[in-house]
Formats: C-alpha cells, sequence, structure tokens
C-alpha cells in the first residue's frame, strides 16, 4: 500500500510536471533576486547566501504543499483512501515522501549551483546540499498538516503560509546556521544533528497529526 | 443538596446565564486590582537605579507577556478538551481565549518596544525572547485565521485543536532554537532584565496587575463566550426549525 500511494504519486507528478518544474523555478527565481535587490558585492552575498536560500527553500516547499491533496480531494480519491483499512500514517507518509521526492531532494540537488551564484567556497555548497536534504523531509512533514487542515477551504493558499511558516522557524534556523558554521569553519555536526532529530521528531508525530486533520476536513 | 451538578454547566445553554452572572464577579476585582496596583507602580514603588522611571512599563508588560504565554497553553489544553471528548464548550473556550492571548501577546511586543527604546536606545532588537513572543503571536493569529476561515463550526473547532496542538509541541522548540540562534549570532549585548532582586513594592505591583490581568482575562473570555453561544446556538435553533 505504501509503495503504492508513492509510486502512485510520483507518477502523478510525472504527468503534470509543470507544478513540478515551476516550484523549482520559483526556487531559482526567488533566490536570483537577491543579488538583484542587495547589490553585487560577493562579500556581502557570501554573508546572506544561507539565509537566502534557507528561506527561498522554506517558501518553495510551501507552494508546492498545495498539490499533496487538493486534487486527490477534488475527485474523491482521498475520500477513498480514508476508507481503505491500511492505517492514514503510512497513506500520508507515502502522499509526503513523493512529494519530498519531486520537490524537496531536487531543490537541494539545485541549491549548489546557486550557492556558486553567491560565491560560497565548496564545502559550504555540500554543507547546503546536505541541510537541504535533512530539512526539506520536515518541511514537507509539517506542512501537510497545514495542507490538510486548510483542504477545501477559500483562500486555502495564503492561510497555509500563516499556518505552516510560524512552524518552519527551527528548521530555517538549524538549516541556515549549518551552512554558516562550515562558513566560517567551526563545526557543522551540532546543526545538522539537531535538523535530524527534528526530522525524527516530526516523522514521528506530524503524519499522525495530518491525518487527524485529514479526518476532520473530510467530514 | 449543596452539591453542584458540574456537568449541567457543560451545556452552552446552562452556561450562558451562569456566565452572565460570574462576569461581574471576575470584572469589577479585575477593575480594583488594575487601579490598586498601578497606584503601587507608580507611586509606591522607588525608581530603578539604573533605568529610572522608565522600568515602570513593567508592570504592564511582564504580566501581558506571561498571560501571553499561559493563555495559548490554555487555549490548547481547552481545544484539545473540545476534540478529545466532543466538549463544545470547551472548543468554545479555546476560541474566546484565542483573541484576549493575542492580544496580550501584541501588548508585550508593543510595551516591550517601547520600553526598549529608552533603556536600549532602540525600538526592536532580535533577542531571543522577543523573537519568540512575535512568532507566538503568528501562531496565535494562524490559529484565529483558520477558525475564522472555516465556516461549519464543529470543523473549526477541530482543526484548531490540531493546530493548537501542534503549536504546543513546538513553542519549546521554536523557544530553544531562537534561544541558541541567538547565541550563534552574537546578537544584542543588552540584556532584558540584569537586576538579581526587585525591591517589595516592585514585585507586590507586579504580582497585583498579574492577578489583575487574570480576572481581566477571565471576565473578557466569558463574555466573549456568551456572543459565541449565542452566534452558534441560534444557528442551532434556526437549523432545527428548518428541518422541522
Amino acid at each position: 500500500m505504501f509503495r503504492w500511494i508513492v509510486l502512485r504519486d510520483l507518477t502523478l507528478a510525472w504527468k503534470g510536471r509543470v507544478d513540478v518544474l515551476s516550484t523549482l523555478f520559483f526556487f531559482l527565481i526567488a533566490v536570483s533576486l537577491f543579488p538583484l535587490g542587495i547589490g553585487p558585492e560577493t562579500n556581502l552575498l557570501r554573508l546572506v547566501a544561507p539565509g537566502v536560500v534557507w528561506v527561498a527553500a522554506l517558501l518553495a516547499s510551501m507552494l508546492a504543499l498545495g498539490r499533496l491533496f487538493a486534487n486527490d480531494y477534488q475527485d474523491g480519491t482521498l475520500e477513498q483512501l480514508l476508507l481503505t483499512p491500511q492505517p492514514l500514517y503510512l497513506v500520508v507518509l507515502g502522499k509526503v515522501l513523493a512529494l519530498w521526492l519531486v520537490s524537496g531532494v531536487p531543490l537541494a540537488l539545485l541549491s549548489p549551483v546557486l550557492g556558486i551564484q553567491f560565491g560560497l567556497s565548496g564545502k559550504a555548497l555540500l554543507v547546503m546540499a546536505v541541510s537541504l536534504l535533512l530539512g526539506t523531509p520536515v518541511l514537507a512533514l509539517v506542512g501537510s498538516i497545514g495542507a490538510a487542515l486548510t483542504l477545501g477551504l477559500r483562500g486555502g493558499g495564503l492561510l497555509i503560509s500563516i499556518l505552516v511558516l510560524p512552524l518552519y522557524v527551527p528548521v530555517l534556523i538549524f538549516g541556515a546556521a549549518a551552512v554558516d558554521a562550515s562558513m566560517v569553519g567551526s563545526g557543522v555536526q551540532g546543526s545538522l544533528s539537531l535538523l535530524g532529530a527534528l526530522l525524527a521528531l516530526s516523522l514521528v508525530f506530524a503524519p499522525w497529526a495530518t491525518a487527524a486533520a485529514l479526518r476532520i476536513s473530510l467530514e | 443538596m449543596a452539591r453542584i451538578n458540574w456537568y449541567k454547566y457543560a451545556s452552552p445553554t446552562n452556561f450562558y446565564p451562569f456566565a452572565e452572572k460570574m462576569i461581574p464577579w471576575f470584572a469589577f476585582p479585575a477593575a480594583v486590582l488594575f487601579i490598586v496596583g498601578l497606584y503601587v507602580g507608580f507611586f509606591v514603588a522607588p525608581s530603578d537605579f539604573q533605568q529610572g522611571d522608565a522600568y515602570r512599563i513593567i508592570f504592564i508588560h511582564v504580566p501581558a507577556a506571561w498571560m501571553g504565554m499561559l493563555l495559548y497553553v490554555l487555549m490548547a489544553i481547552y481545544a484539545a478538551i473540545g476534540w478529545a471528548f466532543n466538549a463544545r464548550l470547551s472548543s468554545m473556550m479555546a476560541s474566546a481565549i484565542s483573541i484576549t492571548g493575542a492580544m496580550f501577546t501584541f501588548l508585550s511586543l508593543v510595551t516591550g518596544s517601547l520600553w526598549g527604546k529608552p533603556t536600549w536606545g532602540t525600538w526592536w532588537v532580535w533577542d531571543a525572547r522577543l523573537t519568540s513572543t512575535l512568532i507566538l503571536l503568528f501562531l496565535y493569529i494562524g490559529f484565529i485565521s483558520l477558525q475564522a476561515s472555516i465556516d461549519d463550526p464543529r470543523r473549526a473547532d477541530r482543526a484548531g485543536a490540531v493546530l493548537a496542538i501542534v503549536g504546543v509541541i513546538n513553542v519549546p522548540i521554536i523557544y530553544f532554537s531562537v534561544q541558541w540562534w541567538n547565541t550563534l549570532h552574537q546578537g544584542a549585548t543588552i540584556r532584558l532584565l540584569g537586576k538579581p532582586t526587585m525591591a517589595p513594592p516592585m514585585l507586590a505591583a507586579m504580582l497585583i496587575m498579574l492577578a489583575a490581568c487574570w480576572l481581566y482575562s477571565i471576565a473578557v473570555v466569558l463574555v466573549r463566550l456568551r456572543y459565541i453561544i449565542i452566534e452558534r446556538e441560534q444557528n442551532a435553533a434556526r437549523a432545527a426549525e428548518v428541518s422541522v
């Protein structure tokens, strides 16, 4: 069941790849706007790079959340999924995993290219990609709660940002801190471990909360 | 027969007149304590040797900040009870508390920045406490706007409960991450409240103000609760009429 959900969502994402690509392009364009606003000085850009890339990643993964349940909700698939005997926890986990594979992973893989634009060193680029790989699943997991709560509401897209962005704060802090630490040459392990801890915590609790929220929204 | 049947008051229709009777018992002591607390705070408590009279905003600022945090937890507890036991009144209580809690959080931010200007020379510092209070305000705003955009009151109650519980789990994580972030970035060198001890009248004024804020919150929450009951039960009555 879990595998079926993941494969199904990946297939659907492949069929509608414009959506997937637009999230990536959003990330790319948002990050590229900052040098235009701040100015081309390399030193300054290098200083703000971790924060800028991470904030853009936050916004991009938030935008991707709209796809998580909306289509299945509209065509009634979600209701059927709720009726299956399999635990809803696994269904949610599968859908989130598929979302992360098409939004979080490409984002992390793309980030070194953007980091080069900001003049980051090789090690910082690697840490950035790793921190994004660890952090984006947390964003997808926590975001899925917001996506489930706002299902079918008017102004859902805007509402989800108000609900979810404050909850993203710890991920942003630890993610950007890891890249910062690698730039000044201090240990990055602490921040990455904390990101890992957040991931473990949200893996356990977030799908459960999302499942509860789905039941409430589909009542 | 002195025993009170508490379950009776779990029903909104029974609670409504009860709340009406209770409100003056909280509102008047709140008003009296506000006056007493402000009097003690402004005229009895001595000036601070470092900050002069500017520190006196503490008598509003600290109780407001405490209320902002406590009410969030209280709101989450009521929302969770309402969700778990299907207790309508409890969920209504959570909605009633959310506005007051957001108000106090906002008040603590405003008074904090008014206090920061004369003592730190700046309106805003990205201090750990300020930042986490700001995020707490965002969490309140999320709760209120989620409930406001759901038309079905039952769904609004439960969705709010999920969000409030997730928020409560996150509050300590956010608090510690912000604190850690602050020390990492070597933020402001100025610290809140460097004083080791407080003069007794200062402490007394603060505790009186805190009690006043509690009583005020209870009174206002009860008033708001009554409005929520009127609104929802009227709808229920109308729906019953239509179905008949």
